[in-house]
């Protein structure tokens, strides 16, 4: 006999179950050896990890608690956002008045202040008045949970998911990363070692959203979902449309990373060893200072720098006529039908494609081109940006529909390059852009036809 | 010349192995580049009464299955280049999360010095390990080091030429299973050791083969065929 031979019959005497068995086995061995030769005097700080532990990673409560931190995360957030929002809005607005008056002031032309204070001034401070407080709160928050010891234990609840679905445990980490950035995100997939793992992660990792996006899903969630409702209950019934968002993109990831794990990328997921450092009392201060400050900031002048060139070719296309219609209205006119078939329309589906290379220009970019179009109202506040959905005939279909094209469709240029870079390969790399794409084109298809149906819009 | 004696350091990620392997052999060490990998040893030599041993830094790595290609060279470097000695290098502060490594390199190969690192961080943290009764029960020296502040120097390469010169006998207890993976080693081992011999532990194999794993495999083959065309050339050689 060979060892070919030997390899087949091994094969058929052996079960898919044996690796976890020997691993099994190997870990009691380990703790048995543990329990005899190592003699621990507890600190008191061991026995509180191992209570915290008990409850943060028991198999029962576990999720709920994960969903419950979550929840209050964004609570936080919304909540904490809409009065400097509405605050930073105005401020713009009453600043534009000023700034208009000195552009008539000096006998400028009016290409000029089209530019630079309809298309530019107007598409940045929009970036910054709904981006900035969300922005400022979510970051150090979520950093504070980290700093705390939180995080690694919601990646070990996760690994139990993670593996049923041929995936890696880590991608968790990867995932939580991707709320942040999903650039950033995609290179942090290195902490994978397999490399049949590690793709799975990279092609998952849009369906969280990053910051870019955060923007557009608590306007929209907050403008649309709970129109009906006030005060604290209104911020909760938004907390609770952006958290089921957020675990929709969870359940994709899941779906997308079975199926893959089934078909293209077969196989069974590695064994790894998740430490579980012990909980700190964060450092508040350096936490949220650092996070809040630095990172927001940085995130800001990103958005800024690809909002401002955005910015002014949105306004240029909008106001250069062939004949009588602008190219704006050509490409919106040409997107038109498309879009509705998604329940959406023609200026969203613009924005989706001149957002290209960051999403945080999307929300600015549609705005812009309904205010090239519609009634010139003064946007500076929250109520009158919701009129000027609904004079374009928004729905709660539009706006939930964007909010899941948004989270679903395909990553950022900045995102692509980097997965090329990371993959090396045009393969993968359009793949990325693929199933997402189709997903986020599946989704509010369905949805929208099915509303259609029944008659609710 | 003889052969160098050649000692292998095994060990999870940062658990002082690196610093173990720079306090032993200072600067006198170099880079080796290993055949068919691009994954790169540090290598370097002690004197120690009158003899060289060299050292050789293995990737830090959880397990030693086929799961990437840190693992598949501190394995293949184990199984098939046979050091005379291999040390495993644990943390003493999380040895139940260590030992895993070291119980899978106990069934790979004989000699087995485990040396439980950071001891001086455990004592800290009051931990107290029972070196002697690891040694019973795993069949292979235990030995308690610090790498930062040199302790435990001595008596770890006075172990190493002990167990070079045969003073000290490993006989490393393995691993039993349940009686149905045992019922399919029982099966397989012994075609495997026909055809291996002992240049490979058959039961470590064996187990390997049910557990699927192909790289094993495929490293096997291709060391057969090796020692193959090497035994016609040297048997041509010797006819012609």
């Amino acid at each position: 006999m060979n060892i070919e031979q030997l390899y087949s019959e091994a094969q058929q005497l052996s079960s898919p179950k044996l690796r976890d068995e020997i691993v099994h086995h190997l870990y009691k061995r380990s703790s048995q050896l543990c329990q005899e030769g190592v003699t621990y005097s507890k600190s008191k700080s061991d026995t509180k990890t191992e209570k915290l532990d008990a409850i943060f990673t028991s198999p029962l409560f576990g999720f709920p608690i994960m969903i419950v931190m979550l929840g209050l995360v964004f609570y936080l957030t919304i909540a904490g956002a809409n009065i400097p929002s509405s605050m930073l809005a105005e401020f713009f607005g009453w600043l534009e008045n000023y700034i208009t008056a000195f552009f008539t002031f000096i006998h400028a032309p009016e290409w000029l202040h089209g530019v630079l204070v309809l298309g530019l001034y107007r598409g940045t401070t929009w970036v910054i008045s709904v981006m900035l407080p969300p922005m400022a709160i979510f970051f150090p928050t979520f950093a504070l949970l980290e700093n705390y010891g939180y995080l690694p234990r919601v990646a070990f609840n996760m690994d139990r998911i993670f593996k049923k679905v041929g995936a890696h445990g880590k991608q968790s980490l990867t995932m939580a990363m991707g709320f942040g950035c999903n650039a950033a995100a995609v290179i942090s997939t290195r902490i994978i070692e397999s490399p049949r793992e590690r793709m799975l992660a990279i092609l998952t990792n849009n369906f969280v959203p990053c910051n870019g996006r955060w923007g557009t899903l608590i306007v929209l969630a907050s403008l649309f979902m709970a129109a009906n409702f006030t005060g604290g209950l209104k911020s909760l019934v938004t907390t609770g449309v952006i958290v089921g968002l957020v675990l929709f993109g969870i359940i994709v990831t899941f779906f997308v990373s079975w199926v893959l794990s089934k078909t293209a990328l077969k196989g069974v997921p590695t064994h790894y060893t998740l430490e579980l450092p012990p909980y700190r009392r964060p450092k508040f201060f350096d936490t949220v200072i650092r996070s809040s400050l630095t990172k927001s900031w940085t995130v800001l002048v990103r958005a800024v720098k690809v909002a401002a060139p955005a910015a002014i070719l949105t306004w240029v296309i909008a106001n250069i006529y062939i004949g009588d219609t602008s190219i704006l209205m050509y490409m919106v006119q040409f997107l038109d039908p498309f879009g509705q078939l998604l329940g959406l329309d023609g200026y969203i589906m613009l924005a989706f494609i001149l957002g290209m290379p960051a999403n945080e220009i999307v929300f600015p970019i549609l705005l812009m081109g309904y205010l090239s179009t519609g009634a010139l109202t003064e946007v500076d506040n929250l109520v009158d940006l919701k009129n000027i959905f609904l004079e374009q005939g928004w729905t709660w279909v539009t706006a939930l529909n964007m909010m899941l094209f948004s989270l679903l469709h395909y990553p950022c240029g900045t995102t692509l390059i980097n997965i090329y870079k990371e993959t090396k390969s045009k393969k993968w790399t359009f793949l990325a852009f693929l199933i997402p794409t189709v997903i986020a084109i599946l989704v509010p298809f369905i949805i929208a036809q099915t509303a259609r149906l029944l008659g609710w819009i | 010349m003889t052969n160098p004696i050649r000692i292998a350091l095994a060990g999870n990620p940062n658990t002082g192995k690196t610093t173990l392997f720079n306090a032993l052999t200072g600067l006198r060490q170099h880079t080796g580049n290993w055949a068919g990998k691009t994954v790169s040893l540090a290598e370097g030599n002690v004197q120690f009464k009158g003899k060289t041993y060299h050292f050789i830094d293995l990737p830090g790595t959880y397990s030693l299955f086929s799961n990437s290609t840190d693992e598949e060279v501190a394995r293949n470097y184990i199984v098939f280049e046979r050091p005379d000695v291999t040390l495993v290098v644990l943390d003493a502060t999380s040895l139940e999360r260590n030992f895993n490594l070291a119980l899978q390199i106990l069934e790979m190969t004989r000699n087995v010095i485990v040396c439980i690192n950071l001891i001086d961080e455990a004592e800290k943290k009051g931990i107290k390990i029972n070196e002697r009764l690891l040694t019973n029960r795993l069949g292979v020296p235990v030995i308690k080091l610090s790498a930062r502040n040199k302790v435990g120097f001595d008596l770890l390469l006075d172990t190493i030429e002990r167990i070079v010169n045969g003073a000290i006998e490993c006989n490393p207890t393995q691993m039993t299973y349940s009686d149905e993976i045992e019922e399919q080693i029982k099966k397989i081992e012994p075609y495997i050791r026909e055809m291996v011999g002992d240049r490979l532990s058959s039961r470590w194999v064996s187990l390997r083969l049910l557990d699927g794993d192909e790289r094993l495999l495929d490293e096997i083959k291709n060391r057969l065929q090796l020692e193959e065309v090497k035994k016609t050339n040297e048997y041509r050689t010797a006819i012609l």
